[in-house]
């Protein structure tokens, strides 16, 4: 077990294309890193430049305190799970797990006892003897994680193991990946780009977008605190609205009415003539159905809604807008880089499952003021992003994971035994 | 010649060293690539380029084996001899003949054969699928053989069964003139050949989705129409790698040629003209000149199908 | 599919096959006939007889046929065995590695394979006379090579293309040096399609005429197609039909039981060369 540190890593493919630019990062040991982004922004490639099947043009690629940058993969000594799981398909389920504990030559009892080991803890047993082409997705998801974790690893990386899986099975192993994580205590590099993934399993998330960083923070810090316009659209599902607006005293004029912003975050957006003002959809609500209390702490506009979609436990409404051709063709521009369908100005709105807004009519919502972030549409930056409040939610999660990881590696004996018994292995 | 059959391949494949400073790795990659590749790239030059480039060089001598001392240099004397030799033009003649009719009908046939196994019962499909290699794994002498046997006046049944037909009776001598023999070598041909551009064709049937023909049922239409504006549209690589691989085989015919008449009655092809002047009469000049030109003959129709049909090998191929 | 359906399958499925075997049934039916039934203008024999087998095996003709026929194999093999080596480390290169002239590599095997032989035959006969080569067996193995080389080529590196090279790369991060990634993981997984390759490469070699009968003069390398071309009877007054169609069947017994035996193979690796990749 070891901790990752890169510095200053660059990936220039022949064409001078840096598919990966000048990335730092720090994985700590133990800790679950995610990197997310949309296809091509490099993610992948990192992950290979960790595991070594990929070189580095430049910068320090450091696990467990020494460089790795002229190792093989073999000298690594992380394992890895494939997309395609890379199963072989020559060997049966048990020569599979067992084929990196071969390759080091291990004793047959031991390998046995080991591969045992695996399958108890991934209810592959009775599959052993069978071949991989014989296996289901989920079992043959499994058989790469056990060839995974049968040896002691210095670090787990995962390059997006779950996007061949249907969506039932994909939670599922969700949730197994994550119980052997804190259970083994292993650093853990994740590649994917689905967000559910990447908010339920990191402890931290790092964002990139077209081979730089662009955000590393916990999930929490990423939703509430994002760093600029892209990790804004890139974090939440539906995504976050972009509303063009103007500043007019400590008021945003948008096209649903005036937003007041507090001082703080006033002073912070003055000198701008333009302005993009993001709320996430579940800022909004039916304005009937907010209670007296919260109403002071947001604004209340009437608007046309185009379409609402009913999900039984909530509702999203559709609500068109106008916007200047500038920020429409921003906005164009994100939404082609963050791989989805070209959106129309319209806001999605979040509201209560029992409103009874209706479609093609107008009606009356809220808006709470209190969580909008403004953007400089130029640049993309997050003008009214509170730092500090954000490491204090980055910080937590920290917390929480030496916690978990303490709590695992400190119990009773009988749950670490496998990890235990790897180790006296690796070291033989 | 490596160049000209290849149209340049514009891709964007990332290589995996930047620009100006190559990796370890990668450099060791490519010293690799070449270690591998080199024996059999080197072998493959050996074998053709020099005696190809020593052909050219022969061809500007006259040059007779039997009489080495007589050797001297006559420029592209060999070459206005054979062009101005109704001879060379007789074989050109009779080599473009038997390979348009050839590729012609076994393209039809083929594609008839193709059809037939890919609906073919299950039962019967690996049977015929057997069944088609033969032909393909059957040495061309024997094919020539049994098809010569066949049609020989002495030992052949073709007479007897067909003497219904006006024109054919026992006497027919099929190899005793020039249109019946070609007619002959082109069914010795047609026959060895067709299962291998029927199997090429089964396979581009097979890449073509049965989705669009059922979409195309759906719109109404016929069998026929779904033939020509579906399914063949949507194969065309398939057919022109094998039209293009035909086309140079066939032009090459030599030994169905030997076997079955040596050349008698006008039926000499071009690669024929080349054996019998090197090798019968010993010819080295003269023989080495006819290779040369019927080098430049394959090398222009290989060139001519790539431009002109827009082939595009490394697609088809696969290259990605 | 209704039964008139089936039956017009049926139909067409005995006309392809009457097609495919007619000729080669002709053959075997003449080598058993006699002297007596060679003329008789028919299909079958009247009587079978077994003559022309041993005037061929035994017989007269038994000193042309029997060296030809181990020469051919010999030669064969030998050659296919060579190609094939050569052609797995280059395919393994193509395939797998990336490095400037692969298109090269590729487009030389094109070029090769569309390569006309009488354009060779003419300046290796010059060659051969003049270092040795002439009428032996490397003589005629090194032009087999530039015949089964190209199609090796390609038809390998498309069976290896198919490989999940993600594989060696796992295998890799699973600690297995370059050498153990590739004896373990992808020798098995390329062993069949190789197989397949050294199929064809066999019939291509065994097919061969022209080199055969241009590089050699006497049974010591003449191989069975120019042994069987060139032959014209034990002595001028014999009929040699009979005996080439005896000659005729035994050659072509090998590549039937090959194509019996391998044929779903053999298909694939047919078309994976020249339509897929």
């Amino acid at each position: 077990m070891a901790e990752i540190v890169m510095n200053n890593i660059v990936k220039q493919y022949g064409d001078g294309f840096p598919a990966v630019n000048d990335v730092s990062l720090d994985i700590a040991d133990g800790e679950f890193m995610i990197l997310v982004g949309p296809s091509g922004c490099g993610k992948s490639t990192l992950l290979r430049m960790i595991v070594g099947l990929e070189d580095i043009t430049s910068g320090d690629m450091v696990i467990g305190g020494t460089r790795v940058n002229d190792k093989a993969p073999r000298e690594r000594n992380l394992s890895m799970v494939f997309q395609n799981y890379a199963l072989y398909p020559h060997l049966s389920v048990f020569e599979n797990i067992a084929f990196p504990l071969r390759l080091a030559k291990m004793d047959d009892a031991e390998v046995r006892r080991r591969v045992n080991e695996a399958a108890d803890v991934l209810e592959l047993h009775e599959h052993l003897e069978r071949k991989p082409a014989n296996l289901s997705g989920g079992q043959r998801q499994r058989v790469a994680m056990g060839r995974a974790i049968v040896r002691q690893a210095e670090a787990f990386l995962f390059d997006e193991p779950l996007s061949n899986l249907d969506a039932k099975l994909r939670g599922q192993m969700r949730t197994e990946i994550s119980r052997l994580q804190r259970r083994l205590g292993i650093t853990t590099v994740y590649v994917t780009h689905d967000q559910t993934e990447a908010m339920t399993l990191g402890d931290r998330v790092c964002v990139l977008r077209k081979g730089k960083i662009q955000q590393v923070a916990s999930p929490r810090e990423l939703y509430e605190q994002p760093v600029n316009l892209f990790v804004a659209g890139f974090i939440g599902s539906p995504p976050m609205n972009f509303l063009p607006a103007q500043l007019e005293g400590n008021q945003l004029s948008t096209p649903f009415g005036p937003i007041e912003l507090d001082d703080r975050r006033a002073k912070a957006v003055t000198g701008r003539d333009l302005l993009l003002v993001g709320i996430r959809p579940e800022y909004f609500e039916d304005a009937s159905l907010v209670d007296d209390a919260k109403r002071p702490l947001g604004s209340v506009f009437r608007a046309r809604v185009d379409v609402t979609e009913w999900l039984g436990d909530q509702q999203y409404a559709y609500i068109p807008y106008e916007a200047p051709e500038e920020i429409t063709a921003q906005l164009r521009a994100l939404s082609r880089e963050l791989d989805s369908e070209e959106l129309r100005t319209q806001a999605i709105v979040s509201i209560d499952s029992t409103s009874r807004i209706r479609e093609g009519r107008d009606a009356e919502f809220w808006l709470d003021s209190r969580k909008v972030h403004v953007f400089d549409p130029t640049t993309g930056d997050n003008l009214t992003r509170d730092a500090e409040a954000g490491a204090a939610l980055t910080r937590m999660a920290t917390e929480d994971r030496e916690e978990q990881i303490a709590e695992s590696t400190g119990g009773p004996s009988g749950r670490s035994a496998d990890s235990g018994g790897a180790q006296a292995a690796g070291a033989a | 010649m490596t160049q000209t059959t290849l149209p340049p391949i514009k891709k964007n494949e990332p290589v995996s060293a930047p620009r100006g400073g190559i990796s370890d790795r990668s450099r060791a990659e490519r010293r690799l690539g070449w270690r591998l590749a080199g024996p059999a790239f080197a072998v493959m030059l050996l074998v053709t380029a020099y005696p190809i480039l020593q052909a050219v060089y022969y061809s500007l001598f006259n040059y007779r084996l039997t009489d080495p001392e007589n050797r001297s240099f006559v420029g592209l004397g060999n070459y206005f001899v054979i062009l101005s030799d109704s001879l060379w033009w007789q074989a050109v003649a009779v080599t473009v003949l038997i390979t348009v009719v050839t590729v012609v009908v076994e393209l039809v046939l083929g594609f008839a054969l193709a059809l037939v196994m890919s609906k073919a019962l299950s039962t019967l499909r690996p049977v015929l699928r057997a069944a088609i290699l033969i032909p393909y794994a059957v040495i061309t002498v024997v094919s020539a053989f049994s098809w010569r046997f066949a049609f020989n006046i002495t030992t052949g049944f073709v007479n007897s069964w067909l003497s219904w037909l006006p024109g054919i009776g026992a006497d027919t001598d099929w190899f005793g003139g020039k249109w019946t023999s070609l007619l002959v070598i082109c069914l010795s041909e047609i026959w060895k050949t067709t299962p291998f551009i029927s199997l090429l064709l089964l396979a581009g049937l097979a890449q073509v989705p049965d989705v669009l023909q059922e979409a195309a049922q759906v719109d109404g239409a016929t069998w026929w129409q779904r033939l020509w504006k579906v399914t063949i549209p949507n194969m065309k690589a398939a057919i022109m790698v094998a039209l293009l691989f035909r086309t140079l085989d066939a032009f090459r015919i030599f030994d169905s040629i030997f076997v079955m008449t040596a050349g008698a009655n006008g039926t000499e092809s071009v690669s024929f003209l080349a054996y019998r002047q090197t090798i019968s009469r010993v010819e080295i000049g003269l023989g080495s000149a006819v290779s040369v030109l019927l080098f430049l003959c394959v090398v222009l129709i290989a060139f001519a199908f790539i431009r002109g049909f827009k082939i595009d090998l490394a697609q088809t191929r696969g290259e990605k | 599919m209704s039964r008139r359906e089936k039956t017009w399958w049926w139909i067409a499925g005995v006309v392809i096959l009457l097609y495919c075997l007619f000729p080669i049934a002709w053959i075997a039916s003449l080598s058993f006939k006699g002297p007596a039934d060679i003329a008789n203008q028919q299909f079958l024999p009247s009587t079978t007889t077994t003559e022309n087998y041993s005037t061929i095996l035994t017989g007269t003709a038994s000193d042309l046929f029997l060296p030809a026929l181990r020469n051919s194999f010999g030669i064969c093999l030998i050659a296919t065995f060579i190609s094939c080596i050569l052609s797995m480390f280059a395919a393994y290169a193509i395939a797998r590695l990336d490095f400037p002239g692969k298109k090269l590599i590729l487009s030389t095997a094109l070029a090769v394979a569309i390569f006309p032989v009488i354009s060779i035959v003419t300046p290796l006969f010059n060659l051969w006379r003049q270092i040795g080569l002439y009428d032996t067996w490397l003589g005629l193995i090194i032009p087999y090579l530039s015949l089964t080389l190209p199609l090796s080529i390609w038809t390998m590196s498309a069976f290896f293309r198919e490989i999940p090279w993600e594989m060696e790369q796992a295998a890799q991060v699973d600690g297995a040096t370059t050498w153990q990634a590739f004896r373990k993981v992808i020798v098995p997984l390329a062993a069949p399609g190789v197989f397949t390759t050294a199929i064809i490469a066999f019939f291509i070699a065994w097919n061969d005429f022209a080199y055969g009968i241009s590089l050699t003069s006497t049974s010591r390398a003449r191989p069975v197609p120019a042994a069987l071309g060139l032959f014209s009877g034990a002595s001028q007054f014999e009929d040699p039909t009979g005996a080439i169609a005896a000659a005729a069947v035994i050659v072509t017994i090998p590549v039937v039981v090959l194509v019996l035996i391998f044929q779903r193979r053999i298909v694939a690796g047919l078309t994976n060369g020249a339509v897929k990749g």
